[in-house]
């Protein structure tokens, strides 16, 4: 952590091919520790592959990446360690209850019985759902599982955070508790790195930036770049930017 | 006649109930939304109007033509896009457009005049099977599909889920030129900023239609004085707020938190000095304009 | 009817475009058919056989010089008395006997013509079927070589008679066996997948508030497998007649009909299976365990009826593949005529209209 102690994620010229399509095409960015930081595209733009070179899951083409101060090429494990990952496609099991859920999580990062126990109270007191820890995820209203399944993503105490489309469709009361989680954990020095291609989710977060085509075409605050492209919202911004 | 008449319609599936005794006209030739989240209702809403399910109790007409017992007729003079674009993944372009055209009886070349601005803008990909299409060239697929038999009624459930931002403005666009052609169109949508598109939306949550309105007149009814306030730390800014007596509503709104009184005027500096001495420094507190999401936030606390 | 047309057309594009499906529409029955019809044996090897010879002349003992020296024969024994050749068999050690009739040299160049007559054990049928076309094959090359000095040529006549399995079960049994396996998989699994694939895909929803009727729905995506699951049945019993000699002696067009009649009624299962699964692995797994499975075990295919504990009897009674299995033996082998078989057709037609009419009545018009 010497090296980029500022920095809880530093990308320099990542490339990444499939034969000869080229996914993502020299990026470079960096994202601060504490930082809720929006990574924008369209479906196909290269998000999610970047998003995977990230997590460990996948290895670059060529350039200089570090998550947490480890290196992907050689580190993914303890990249995978220090990271917690949440989805809103994928993220609890439904025949489970949530106390089963959170157990099961606990274990895959090899968190101690009692660090569980103590991690699930906590988590589920903040949320104020105790009362429903015995129920099945099946019964629970989306609402709820999407904050549920950031709290299990956060369970092992990971220094970053990726969430990938976390709000879409549920209420906006809901979106916000959601948000004011996100804004929380990010308080506690957790960085918060969010793929999405809802504009709308973009607004909260403290930097963004937007990839169009592989390439990222726009770095900045949400502020900024309204200001830039003289428009009142960033789906504006975006659309400006990928017309 | 109104094309669609809901009248006290409600759906439940084994303990949820998805509908609770709704009732709804949408005037011919309206751009009508259905806004809510997942869960709303929207879809049942939407597969009771195409008589894909019977409603347990109430009553739903199409064109004049009843939802249970004239469903054949229904069928021939409606366009349904359903969630999923429901498109042959391993047909081509072409020919899903062309399988919808033949089982309306129909051909593409009858109709073609409905769907040409459209489909000029996927017909260059037309050999292309139509997994390896884009999301919004399927959702272009799907609409042109949808139209192809000349609907009268148009239902389309969340067409623009899961789409990008450049694709959703297009279909947008799409639909109001459609509307030209006198056809009623019926969309839902989980996106709130969509609702400014419409000429009547209405706000449905948990199953119940909150509001039903021009998004015009929705935001004019807001009932209170909106702030925005902003400053660099914003998760202390919410704690903070939540502190300061007398606000209604606390919620964050972007790269703002946005803020209604209990009484009509407030003090604006006031709240300034409070923040500031909570080490806000660099606070700015603005009147803003309510937006469709903020009404339908204040309709939720309502309800509760 | 142009609605219907093109709901077909777009049925043949979803087979024509999927790989798997066309390997196991075509790929499956034929490597059914060669792996049960080789599998089982194809080569023979010193073949422990008897040699009865009543007329010990230079001629017989040529033939027999021959047949011993071909390498897929070894003489094990030589009988003496006709009186032999059942102990012989009973051993179970020799599974061919051949017997040259008395005054075989004389009555070849006096009636220009003599007998060899192979006995054969038939028990493994498949075995004997090749033992006996070996012999006789080498019998009449030896006869091709040997010419009168008018140029006549000698006929020796080989009389294969079969022993302890008149009928010939087991050889002429895959071929029914696998042709009833094939189809029923064909049709009834990939009508229930294709038309589950639609429900899942959310497809279905865009059809059923289409104005096409479900009776339409069902037939359109019927229509291609009936045709495809022919011309598979055409296959495997051109194979069957090709290729391992299975016998046609029945009219061709019953054969068919009865053939179609089965198509139609695995279809129907198959229709029925896709109204009461939701997904296309559902479908896939009541196929399997609901219909392949039983046809393969107690249709009478692999395990003979008569067998087995009388509950799996009284099962079998309702596995559409054991009538099927007896009409295709019946008219193939015994050339049985439309007289001697009705009472299975009838059974075959009778669960047509039964699944048929569960599935129509199954089949929803919505979604619930």
């Amino acid at each position: 952590m010497n090296r980029q102690s500022q920095y809880m994620i530093t990308v320099k010229d990542m490339v990444k091919k499939f034969g000869q399509f080229t996914a993502n095409d020299h990026l470079t960015f960096n994202v601060k520790r504490g930082e809720i930081f929006g990574f924008l595209g369209a479906n196909g733009a290269g998000k999610t592959t970047a998003m995977r070179i990230l997590c460990g899951l996948s290895s670059p083409t060529s350039g200089e990446i570090y998550v947490a101060g480890y290196n992907v090429y050689r580190e993914t494990e303890k990249i995978k360690r220090s990271i917690g990952y949440m989805s809103q496609k994928f993220s609890l099991y439904e025949d489970l209850t949530v106390k089963e859920n959170f157990r099961f999580y606990g274990g895959i990062y090899g968190l101690k019985r009692r660090k569980i126990r103590e991690r699930t109270g906590y988590l589920l007191d903040k949320l104020n759902f105790s009362h429903a820890m015995n129920q099945k995820i099946s019964d629970i209203p989306l609402g709820w599982k999407q904050k549920l399944a950031f709290s299990i993503a956060i369970m092992h105490e990971p220094r970053i955070v990726f969430l990938d489309e976390p709000t879409s469709g549920v209420d906006p009361i809901t979106r916000r508790q959601f948000w004011e989680m996100i804004y929380e954990t990010a308080s506690q020095e957790v960085t918060v790195f969010v793929t999405t291609h809802y504009m709308d989710e973009a607004e909260y977060c403290s930097r963004v930036s937007i990839m169009d085509r592989g390439k990222i075409k726009a770095l900045d605050t949400p502020a900024n770049l309204k200001q830039t492209y003289r428009v009142a919202n960033m789906n504006e911004v975006f659309v400006q930017i990928a017309r | 006649m109104p094309a669609v008449t809901v009248d006290q319609l409600r759906k439940s599936y084994q303990d949820t109930v998805a509908l609770k005794k709704e009732s709804f006209r949408v005037e011919p030739g309206e751009l009508f939304g259905v806004i809510g989240p997942d869960g709303a209702g929207k879809t049942t809403l939407f597969r009771i109007l195409t008589t894909l399910l019977v409603p347990d109790q109430g009553q739903a007409r199409v064109e004049g033509f009843d939802v249970v017992k004239d469903y054949r007729q229904i069928r021939h003079i409606t366009g349904y896009m359903p969630g999923e674009f429901s498109l042959y993944m391993d047909l081509t372009v072409a020919e899903n457009l062309r399988f919808f055209a033949t089982i309306f009886d129909t051909t593409i070349e009858e109709n073609y005049h409905l769907i040409r601005d459209i489909y000029q803008q996927i017909e260059p990909f037309k050999h292309r099977l139509a997994r390896n299409l884009s999301g919004g060239m399927k959702q272009k697929l799907a609409l042109s599909c949808a139209l192809i038999h000349k609907p009268r009624v148009l239902i389309l459930d969340e067409p623009t889920t899961g789409v990008d931002a450049v694709s959703r403005k297009e279909f947008w666009e799409m639909l109001i030129q459609l509307k030209k052609q006198d056809i009623t169109i019926l969309v839902s949508t989980p996106y709130m900023d969509e609702a400014g598109l419409c000429d009547r939306v209405a706000l449905i949550q948990q199953g119940s239609i909150m509001k039903i309105d021009s998004p015009a007149r929705i935001l004019e009814d807001f009932p209170r004085k909106l702030w925005a306030a902003r400053s660099n730390q914003p998760y202390k800014l919410l704690q903070d707020l939540r502190e300061y007596i007398d606000l209604a509503s606390v919620y964050p709104f972007g790269d703002s938190i946005h803020i209604t009184h209990k009484r009509d005027e407030m003090d604006k500096q006031q709240l300034e000095d409070f923040l500031q001495q909570r080490g806000h420094p660099d606070i700015e507190v603005a009147p803003a304009r309510p937006t469709i999401e903020d009404c339908f936030m204040d309709l939720m606390n309502q309800g509760t | 009817m142009k609605r219907f047309v093109g709901f077909v057309r777009k049925e043949f594009i979803h087979i024509f475009r999927d790989r798997r499906t066309l390997l196991i529409l075509f790929g499956m029955p034929v490597a059914q058919i060669l792996i049960f019809g080789y599998v089982v044996t194809n080569e023979i090897k010193e073949a422990r056989i008897a040699i009865y010879d009543q007329s010990k002349d230079a001629v017989t003992r040529e033939i027999t010089d021959k047949i011993l020296s071909s390498g897929y024969f070894r003489l094990a024994k030589r009988i003496e008395d006709e009186s032999q050749i059942e102990e012989t068999f009973q051993k179970g050690e020799i599974k061919e006997i051949i017997v040259f009739e008395p005054h075989f040299d004389e009555k070849l160049s006096q009636e220009k013509s003599a007998q060899v007559q192979i006995l054969l054990d038939a028990t493994d049928a498949n075995m004997a079927n090749l033992l006996q076309s070996y012999t006789a094959g080498i019998i009449s090359d030896y006869s091709k070589n040997i010419r009168f000095d008018n140029g006549q040529m000698p006929v020796i006549q080989t009389r294969p008679r079969m022993l302890f399995n008149n009928e010939l079960k087991g050889v002429y049994m895959f071929v029914p066996g696998t042709m009833a396996l094939i189809l029923m998989l064909v049709t009834a699994m990939m009508t229930s997948i294709s038309i589950t694939r639609e429900k899942e895909m959310g497809t279905m929803e865009v059809l059923l508030v289409s104005p096409l009727k479900s009776i339409q729905i069902i037939a359109g995506k019927v229509m291609p497998y009936v045709s495809l699951a022919f011309l598979n049945g055409v296959v495997i019993l051109a194979l069957g007649y090709f290729v391992f000699d299975m016998p046609v002696h029945g009219n061709i067009i019953l054969l068919l009909s009865e053939t179609l009649l089965y198509i139609v009624m695995a279809l129907s299962l198959g229709i029925f299976i896709s109204t009461v699964s939701p997904t296309q692995q559902v479908a896939m797994f009541v196929s399997m365990f609901a219909l392949l499975l039983p046809t393969m075990l107690l249709s009478g295919f692999i395990f003979p009826i008569e067998n087995m504990p009388w509950p799996l009897q009284w099962l079998s009674t309702i596995i559409p593949a054991r009538y099927f299995i007896v009409l295709i033996k019946n008219i193939m082998i015994k050339g049985t005529g439309l007289l001697f078989i009705w009472k299975e057709t009838l059974i075959l037609l009778l669960m047509t209209v039964i699944f048929i009419g569960l599935s129509i009545r199954n089949f929803k018009i919505r979604l619930e």
